[in-house]
């Protein structure tokens, strides 16, 4: 006969208020097998987990069930409180009465009932609980951080510094990322390029960084501690290890009126180029599809004026195999563009603002490259359309983003700052020009914040006005601006010369594509979802993985490099120990039941189950059987739900666990 | 706030099989959300769909259950990859086989609740409740159980008869 003890929590009032604990404590107590039963006001506090123990040693108890909240909140809590007591931890389970009960349910006859369900169902699985032992197994000690930009670099150099390789994989053929677009930072005005490019060398020069530019995550295998990445590195049309990086091959390149991506598009490139002047590495990729010599054949002079000879026209892509042990996702974002619906995107599109028709409507951005020294036009704010200096530039906040009716529900955070740096910008380059900002609020929380905004009102003298703008048309060469005041109550027009949208913020294109590969959950943007929003914000649910940057929601630049420091951290953590406890939730074949039909193997998403000889002494075959091996097992059980003979169990969840949860309905 | 409820003659038992990445995680959503939703509803956690037999959702009409809803991943969202898929196969094929038996079909809801769907979870909980509860009780399989459940006994006349048959 087992000894079960159920602990039923208050949560403070989080349970109480619905469900009548006592009640429940009382009705479990009655259940057969329970032999000690009670309800205490906060069970996950220390008094509550010395309750627990204390239970445990006085009456003897072989299995515990904890009443609370939900396990993926304090199953860790209680296991190990259980585990302190002498009790194997997988003999502790919790009864979810909080988030599946008391929070979703008003009527307290109906939740006291539901309660003692769960509970009776958890007392009848805790029956049939195993005692099981926590596998251990290596950790490889290196890092993958994928995604070049600040948060990549930060989180790279942050690992690699501790000591630990770490193989950085960057999309572009230059690690920088957006920041370094950016002309000026604030809230203190510092170039971004100053700040940036030295880190860019930092992480291109540590002996303990690997980078692949111009590389993507192909695939992703293994899980915490034994991730096996397969990187494919894009093909160049360069070699790396000779090019000099001279730039005559750039020079001399006949075709060069390519937009410019890496200036909005502003500026022209050549086909075989680097993105910008302080690219890292400093080595040229040819952009096969705008290259005379692959659209035609004939050209080839770069391979000709290439002193060192690294131009290899028939370079392929290659595919390289990574073994590491944890992985920091720094993806970053991209800007949402009012000219096009993305495919698929919940965002309804602008057309009110003309679809990006007109060209002197541009995003912020672009902005950051009209107003950086090493931009298209070396810094001076000069309108795409005809290059003249505008007089009257209108900036509008919230293009897109707090817009629920377009889509997007979220504040991107970063606008009202970069807005306000707008202004400035502007007005320190043109000293008679004028600024007018459409705003709905200025949120500037952050240190030094709110006093830059200001600056940006109070001494720089940009026109704030409170309403949101409704139509842009083009006029002559003038971009009207059709908007509200709606501190006067009025309709506004504005005949401006330049208009700065600040488009939302969104994870990069492609975003949920590698969350399917890593395994990681992404919420209806596709920003990714760490694993909890207070306590746990750098981790994902899925283990080993941490993610850094804007890639998880909007953020600034002192908030991403403090996120994508705290992933390093997190990952060092894990590295500091050689090896590492995983749970034991995994499937093991019964072989004497096995006939190797072997359709376990078919559906294992990990390719752990192999082929087992069973022999007799003298070595002669006597079957084969299938075998699943602990280590690389996910625990998913698919493989058990498909076995045909009932071969397969899976710790943790077998059938008769599941079996005895349902019999107690 | 707190309206008043309505009482219905029948409440349904409804047992949810559902993964514990996305579902589970979806309905501690509609906890932390607040979302009301029917208290019929018990949850089975399981790591993934692709681990649920079709055995157990037998077992649950035969246990007592009314409804039964099955829920996961959003496909191409599964935590293990592919678990998801396996299960959307085996449930389509095992559907068939219930219609067959006679088994309403409006009693067993299959659906993809991500982690971020608190209140998906609670449209599709609702939904099965209240159309299990229009539906009525379900006896035919509890009553299947008493009749041919075996008693254990292995000497039995019918058992030898049996047995002496065997070539």
């Amino acid at each position: 006969m087992s000894r079960i003890g159920v602990f039923v929590c208050h949560c403070g009032e989080n349970i109480s208020r619905t469900v009548d604990v006592e009640k429940v404590a009382a009705e479990a107590a009655r259940l057969p097998g329970v032999s000690y039963a009670c309800d205490y006001k906060y069970m996950c506090s220390d008094p509550g987990q010395s309750l627990l123990k204390k239970a445990v040693a006085e009456h003897g108890l072989d299995g515990v069930v904890v009443a609370a909240c939900s396990p993926r909140m304090h199953e860790k809590t209680f296991r190990s409180a259980a585990k302190s007591a002498g009790l194997n931890p997988f003999l502790c389970e919790m009864a979810n009465i909080r988030e599946h009960c008391s929070w979703v349910h008003e009527d307290r006859e109906e939740a006291t009932a539901k309660a003692s369900d769960i509970v009776a169902m958890m007392v009848a699985r805790v029956k049939k609980d195993k005692r099981l032992v926590p596998i251990t197994v290596p950790v490889t000690k290196r890092a993958l951080v994928i995604g070049g930009g600040i948060a990549g670099i930060q989180a790279a150099l942050d690992i690699a510094d501790a000591g630990h390789q770490v193989v950085l994989v960057e999309r572009e053929p230059s690690i920088g990322g957006h920041m370094a677009q950016l002309s000026e930072t604030f809230p203190t005005l510092d170039c971004s390029q100053c700040i940036m490019t030295p880190r860019m060398v930092d992480a291109a020069n540590h002996p303990n960084i690997t980078l692949h530019t111009y590389s993507e995550i192909e695939s992703v295998d293994g899980y915490i501690g034994n991730f096996q990445i397969t990187v494919r590195k894009k093909a160049r049309s360069v070699i790396e290890e000779r090019c000099t990086g001279c730039g005559i091959c750039s020079a001399k390149c006949p075709q060069k009126k390519i937009p410019n991506s890496f200036d909005k598009n502003l500026g022209l490139r050549p086909a075989i180029y680097v993105p910008f002047p302080q690219a890292v590495p400093n080595t040229p990729v040819i952009d096969r599809a705008n290259c005379t010599y692959f659209r035609s054949g004939k050209c080839g002079v770069c391979q000709k004026v290439c002193g060192p000879g690294a131009i290899d026209y028939g370079q392929e892509d290659s595919l390289i195999v990574e073994p590491v042990g944890a992985i920091v996702v720094a993806t970053g974002f991209e800007l949402y563009s009012i000219s096009e619906k993305p495919k698929g995107s919940p965002i309804k599109g602008y057309g009110e603002f003309g679809h990006g028709t007109i060209p002197d409507v541009i995003d912020g951005l672009t902005f950051e490259r009209l107003a950086s020294a090493s931009g298209p036009t070396g810094g001076k704010i000069l309108r795409p359309s005809d290059g003249k200096e505008p007089k009257q530039v209108v900036f509008v906040q919230c293009v897109g983003s707090r817009a629920r009716e377009k889509g997007i529900s979220y504040c991107s955070k970063i606008c009202c700052m970069y807005t306000a740096k707008h202004t400035m910008l502007y007005r320190h380059k043109v000293h008679d020009g004028q600024a007018y900002v459409f705003f709905m609020d200025a949120r500037t929380p952050g240190k030094n914040y709110d006093e830059f905004w200001r600056r940006a009102v109070e001494e720089e003298e940009a026109v704030y006005i409170r309403g949101m703008v409704s139509r842009l048309y083009q006029k002559g060469d003038k971009v009207v601006v059709m908007g509200s005041d709606i501190a006067v109550g009025l309709q506004v027009e504005i005949e401006a010369d330049l208009v700065v949208l600040a488009t939302a913020v969104q994870p990069r294109t492609g975003a949920d594509t590698l969350a399917q590969k890593l395994g990681i959950s992404y919420d209806r943007y596709n920003f990714y979802s760490e694993a909890h929003a207070k306590l746990k914000p750098v981790e994902c649910a899925t283990a080993g993985i941490y993610l850094a940057g804007a890639c998880q929601g909007p953020k600034d630049i002192p908030d991403t490099v403090s996120q994508a420091s705290a992933a390093a951290a997190k990952v060092m953590t894990l590295f500091a120990k050689s090896e590492l406890e995983r749970e034991p939730i995994v499937a093991k074949v019964n072989e004497r039941t096995c006939v190797a039909c072997l359709y376990c193997r078919k559906v294992c998403p990990y390719g752990a189950v192999e082929e087992k000889e069973l022999r007799d002494r003298q070595g002669n075959l006597i079957r084969v059987v299938a075998y699943v091996n602990p280590g690389v097992c996910g625990g998913c059980g698919t493989c058990q739900a498909t076995c045909p003979s009932k071969s397969v169990e899976l710790d943790g969840y077998t059938d008769e666990q599941i079996m005895a949860m349902i019999e107690s309905l | 706030m707190h309206g008043h409820k309505e009482k219905h003659a029948f409440e349904p038992k409804i047992v949810a099989f559902v993964c514990t990445w996305c579902t589970y995680a979806g309905a501690d959503l509609a906890g932390t959300s607040r979302l009301q939703y029917p208290a019929n509803t018990r949850v089975v956690k399981f790591p993934c769909t692709g681990r649920i037999d079709p055995v157990f959702i037998l077992r649950a009409f035969q246990k007592g259950a009314d409804g039964v809803l099955v829920s996961g991943c959003h496909p191409g969202d599964c935590h293990y990859m592919a678990g998801n898929f396996h299960a959307r196969r085996r449930f389509a094929a095992f559907r068939q086989l219930l219609d067959f038996i006679g088994v309403d079909l409006n009693r067993l809801q299959f659906s993809w609740v991500s982690a971020a769907e608190g209140g998906k979870w609670v449209e599709v909980v609702t939904e099965l409740t209240e159309r299990v509860r229009a539906m009525g009780p379900m006896p035919e399989f509890r009553e299947l159980e008493a009749e041919e459940c075996w008693s254990g006994a292995i000497d039995t006349p019918e058992l030898k008869e049996a047995y002496e048959t065997i070539p």
